[in-house]
């Protein structure tokens, strides 16, 4: 018997019903009466100290209610708040601003255009300092001291490193072949198509309740609790319906705190609101990070060593999000997909004036950076070597057969079997006519190029011996409820933004209990009602809340066992779950539903039991998962203007076992599509006096249905062996694997004009003068 | 913090802009309400009307959002005044679902997993209504390029093409074929 909605139907989604409707609930949808708005003052300035903010002007702005500057937070010790890193970041400056579009002052009004009256009417007076803007000028000696409130007087804000130094100088120096490159991985924003925004309110009692875009809201609600000093019990943090995440809805914003401050003074509700150029502008950014890699590897290509540094631009203050123990995320995953002997990975830390973050892109913390320096640096040495970069990969995969493997740095891969990804996908894509094809065009002039990306990524963070955020453990949570007419609602500590939880999570449990999956309703997001979880990012939900789902699940079995007996007058150990119902055993005849057994836990229980069905679980992942997958990418190259074409792109992707295979094509269209971005268009620059290039939708170019390509997906299965349903995780692997496949490519058409590296994004500009200098175009 | 004095209650009328009187056709019903002449067709629809499916998703025009048909085109309603629209004929997504039937669009939508997140797809939907008014058998390319003024972050757009697809297969076999 199979359930209505199990494991592995492409289920069409549950939480389509509201959306395709307009009656999604987004955080700017709510309505409270009296609400008033929140519109912020931003610097015009990098660096620069403030002299006055004259608020005179803006409080005769009709519908103006109230300017809060940073003095006016300092009296009650909020003018700075800590962040996720053990660093501090300023919730309104006293003296200084430190990147353009930082937050200043504050308007409240009564309406969202008074607001924004209001804030062209506040006087500020700068007085101009020196801006940093390169990482690297900023370590060097004698640079400006960015944060002089530090006691570290200096402009590095940490050094990390990892592996062995001294036995991979030495392999490095005994290496046949050592392959170096600089590699850029700049400056980006996720740009969910939400702002942030939420709408802070006190009721009667004091309890504050906050509508927010988060995708952390339990961890926010702690947050909250430490740092205003506000009993938790008495804080409730709402996250509605969120329009994409991507990473940027983890970090706590200055504008957040501001709007609690500001409805705990009006004693109104506060509306905040960002518009996309102060998301773009002052929000968490993701990478820049400037890499120097270097493999190893002897003249027949067998890979022995890789070293790579890395300065890391964190802007003003280290406001990332990574586990706590990992200040550069999961950037040590970078030995990736092959058995290095060898290797070393340092990272120093940079302050520059620019804004703060470090968060993801669609990725878990840093494992894009990772993939993309190694997947590049592969193919760089098999063009250095002449070797086909798909033989190179074939030739130094690990091995399926030693799995669990424990990498050079540390990590224990779960599971994998690479050599069949890359097959698979060199078949689908026809790889060796397309070679033949290229040599042709090589002849004619013609620039055509074939890139691979052979990645593995690290998700599902994570087991607590080694990950927390601020001290709190990556557990995730699922709490289920059956009713006495077997109909049941499902409560977990993540947040969808768009993964489609409630379809996911409710299959999980249709597979578990034996329900259909129409029956289980699932809610996440409010810190009263969800049990305690660390929130949805890194891919981290199926592995992490989903095993926590199946977990309880089997708890509720078990109690249900014990009912099925009493109901079928046979003893417990006669009694076992087969085909999604209690069997007696040897009597197949003689059977219980699990809607037989919920209406009997409320009706008919055993003597002796307690009443109801429910059950709460907490799991605690034993490792991490290791997804992976192969992509290979397929360009022309325009001479004349230097556009690049991506005729196929063939994704190969392995997440374990799945659970609706038309949700995670999805994820795998969509996280292919911003790796595409990253790429080929998006990048925020800025020029020597710290303006941002790049800060709205005119110039920050997000990928229309025009350019996109037209991606080709396929799968193999290779479940995780410690997740309860072998399940990996998926939303994020194709933006990690799919830059080095595009990069790759592109190179891989350029070759035969000596170039060995691009950075991205890949522009027509940066082809075509590339083809000019070379007396191409 | 600073608060403003409190306005005395004489003064309350003249210190803000004039309000205008807009009326227009929205979703098949006259709808009225007082605002700025500033006052942004979107936030008419969302705040004065409480139509909260429109969205915005930047400041400047180009994620289309906030798309809804103005007298049956399709308008980025963030960059039109609620004033230019007295006396026209507005449909939002609510709109779209008539007598407890989907409209097509929001049929194809959810058979082929148009949407993730939900934001864009409203604006997403109105663009492609208009779209397919005109186009009732267009190509994949005709589709790329209808919805180049809609921007979406979670589906790499080829399920919103398969959407639109469905529709415009949907919207024939109703029509028996004709133009819709």
């Amino acid at each position: 018997m199979t359930v209505h909605g199990g494991i592995g139907q492409s289920m069409k989604r549950k939480e389509d019903a509201r959306f395709i409707r307009g009656k999604g609930n987004y955080v700017d949808d709510v309505k409270l009466p009296g609400m008033l708005y929140l519109d912020i003052v931003r610097s015009p300035y990098a660096h620069a100290r403030i002299k006055s903010i004259n608020i005179d002007k803006a409080l005769k702005v009709p519908g103006v209610l109230a300017v809060i500057r940073g003095k006016d937070l300092e009296a009650a010790n909020l003018s700075w708040m800590p962040t996720l890193m053990s660093d501090r970041q300023m919730v309104l400056p006293v003296e200084r601003v430190m990147f353009q579009g930082q937050e200043v002052a504050a308007v409240v009004a009564e309406s969202r255009y008074a607001a924004a009256d209001g804030v062209a009417a506040v006087e500020v007076e700068y007085e101009p300092l020196p801006v940093v803007v390169d990482p690297r000028k900023a370590l060097e000696p004698g640079a400006p001291i960015l944060r002089p409130d530090r006691k570290e007087q200096t402009n590095r804000i940490w050094h990390w490193e990892v592996g062995d130094k001294k036995g991979t100088d030495e392999a490095l120096k005994d290496s046949d072949v050592v392959v170096a490159e600089d590699l850029y991985i700049p400056r980006i924003h996720v740009s969910s198509i939400e702002t942030c925004g939420c709408v802070a309110a006190f009721d009667t009692m004091g309890k504050l309740t906050v509508w927010m875009t988060t995708q952390a809201p339990h961890v926010i609600r702690t947050v909250f609790a430490l740092v205003a000093g506000l009993p938790e019990h008495k804080i409730r943090i709402i996250s509605p319906d969120i329009g994409g995440g991507f990473g940027g809805k983890v970090p706590v914003y200055p504008g957040y705190v501001i709007a609690v401050v500001a409805a705990l003074k009006t004693g109104h509700p506060v509306k905040w609101i960002e518009d996309r150029s102060e998301n773009i502008q002052s929000d968490s950014f993701a990478r820049d990070y400037r890499i120097t890699a270097e493999v190893g590897a002897t003249k027949d290509g067998k890979l022995k060593a890789l070293r790579v540094k890395t300065i890391a631009d964190h802007g003003y203050t280290d406001a990332a999000a990574n586990p706590s123990k990992f200040p550069a995320g999961l950037f040590h995953i970078v030995t990736g997909s092959y058995p290095f002997e060898k290797a070393f990975v340092e990272v120093d830390a940079a302050y520059t004036n620019k804004p703060p973050g470090g968060i993801a892109y669609r990725c878990s913390f840093r494992v894009t950076e990772a993939a993309y320096t190694i997947e590049r640096m592969v193919d760089i040495l098999a063009h250095k070597l002449g070797m086909d970069p798909a033989e190179l990969r074939m030739k130094n995969f690990i091995p399926p057969a030693s799995f669990p493997y424990k990498s050079a740095l540390g990590w224990t891969y779960d599971s994998g079997d690479y050599p069949a990804a890359l097959r698979k996908a060199m078949d689908l894509i026809g790889y060796e006519e397309l070679r033949k094809e290229q040599q042709e065009k090589r002849k004619r002039g013609e620039y055509m190029g074939i890139g691979i990306s052979s990645f593995t990524e690290i998700v599902g963070a994570g087991p607590s011996q080694t990950f927390d955020i601020l001290g709190l453990k990556m557990f995730d949570s699922c709490e289920i409820r059956i009713h006495p007419t077997g109909k049941a609602i499902a409560r977990f500590g993540t947040k969808s933004q768009g993964q489609g939880h409630e379809t996911t999570y409710a299959q999980i449990l249709a597979e578990e209990l034996g329900l259909s999956a129409e029956d289980i309703e699932i809610e996440e997001g409010d810190t009263d009602t969800a049990p305690y979880g660390l929130g949805t990012y890194a891919s981290r939900s199926t592995p992490t809340a989903g095993a926590a789902a199946v977990m309880a699940a089997r708890k509720i079995r078990e109690k249900a066992q014990k009912i099925a007996a009493h109901l079928l007058e046979a003893r417990p150990d006669d009694v076992e779950w087969k085909d999604h119902k209690f069997v007696v055993k040897g009597s197949p005849g003689k059977s219980k539903t699990m809607q037989d057994v919920a209406f009997a836990a409320y009706t008919n229980h055993p003597q002796g039991m307690e009443a109801g069905l429910e059950a709460v679980d907490y799991y605690d992942p034993p490792n991490l998962t290791f997804p992976f997958g192969s992509y290979i990418c397929v360009v022309d190259i325009d001479k004349e203007t230097g556009e690049v074409k991506i005729r196929r792109f063939v994704a190969v992707d392995d997440c374990g076992t799945i659970i609706n295979p038309m949700i995670v094509e999805g994820q795998i269209h969509g996280a292919l599509t911003m790796g595409f971005a990253a790429s080929m268009l998006e990048e925020i620059e800025y020029d020597e006096n710290g303006n941002i290039q790049g800060g709205s939708f005119m110039d920050y170019l997000l990928p229309t249905a025009v350019e996109t390509p037209r991606w080709e997906t396929a799968k193999t299965v290779t479940p995780s062996p410690h997740h309860p349903l072998g399940a990996k995780g998926v939303g994020e692997s194709a933006t990690v694997g799919s830059p080095a496949a595009i990069v790759n490519a592109v190179v891989d058409a350029l070759s035969p004009l000596g170039v060995t590296h691009i950075d991205i994004p890949i522009t027509p500009w940066k082809v075509w003068k590339i083809l000019h200098e070379k007396g191409e175009a | 913090m600073a608060l403003a004095e409190s306005p005395m209650e004489a003064e309350e009328e003249a210190r803000f802009a004039p309000l205008y009187k807009v009326t227009a056709k929205v979703n098949g019903t006259p709808r009225t309400a007082e605002v700025e002449a500033r006052t942004l067709l979107v936030h008419f629809l969302r705040e004065n009307l409480g139509l909260t499916g429109t969205h915005i998703g930047c400041d400047t025009t180009n994620c289309g959002a906030c798309a809804v048909l103005l007298d049956g085109k399709a308008v980025k309603s963030c960059t039109i005044l609620a004033v230019q629209a007295d006396g026209r004929d507005v449909m939002t997504v609510e709109g779209l679902e008539k007598d407890g039937k989907l409209h097509a669009i929001q049929e194809g939508f959810h058979e082929e997993h148009g949407l993730q997140c939900g934001f864009c797809t409203p604006g997403m939907m109105m663009t492609s209504v208009a779209f397919l008014s005109k186009h009732s058998n267009p190509t994949e390319g005709d589709i790329r390029h209808a919805i180049a003024g809609n921007l979406c972050r979670c589906t790499g757009y080829l399920n919103i093409i398969k959407s639109v697809q469905y529709a415009a297969r949907k919207m024939r076999e109703s029509k028996g074929g004709g133009s819709a």
